[in-house]
């Protein structure tokens, strides 16, 4: 991977305590799985930044060999990956989501 | 590729799993996968599930767009 793109995911990754790689933006996502994500951060009251993969496609695809996670939504909590849409519903209804971003 | 074919290739590429294959909106294409398998014991739910990508590499690509997962070690 090019060390520019990687020093602009790892920018935005730290961008913001809690940050997602998702399709379309929080006010309009383009995928189900990107809305399922949204609504529940937005649930749990946890502030997050966000980025649209679908604006760029460099960011697209380097952001599945950074993670080495063929899929998006990506969710991370301060730097760290946490999981696809699955395992952050998952930890979200465990109240984990909750304490891991506090 | 058809819902038989993904379970099949998870099926092979973690031998000895079980694999159900849910299809809530009945449209073959938002998928869901509940994947119970020995091995994913003592291993956190990312690498799980990236056990479960590897065995549909190629497959997520392109073909699967909406594959929900669940998985359970036992």
């Amino acid at each position: 991977m090019e060390q520019e793109l990687k020093d602009k995911i790892e920018s935005l990754i730290k961008s913001e305590n809690v940050f997602l790689f998702m399709k379309g933006t929080p006010e309009m996502p383009q995928c189900g799985f990107s809305a399922g994500v949204v609504t529940t951060l937005k649930q749990l009251g946890i502030p997050f930044g966000s980025f649209n993969v679908l604006s760029d496609m460099k960011i697209r695809e380097g952001i599945k060999e950074y993670t080495n996670w063929p899929t998006i939504p990506q969710l991370y909590i301060k730097g760290e990956f946490v999981g696809g849409h699955d395992i952050t519903i998952q930890m979200a209804q465990s109240g984990e989501l909750t304490k891991k971003a506090g | 590729m058809t819902i038989p074919e993904i379970q099949k290739k998870i099926e092979d590429g973690l031998p000895g799993c079980k694999v159900e294959i849910l299809d809530p909106y009945r449209d073959g294409v938002h998928i869901k996968a509940v994947v119970t398998f020995a091995g994913f014991t003592g291993k956190g739910l990312i690498e799980q599930h990236r056990m479960v990508y590897a065995t549909l590499k190629d497959e997520l690509k392109e073909e699967i767009h909406a594959l929900a997962l669940e998985t359970r070690s036992e």
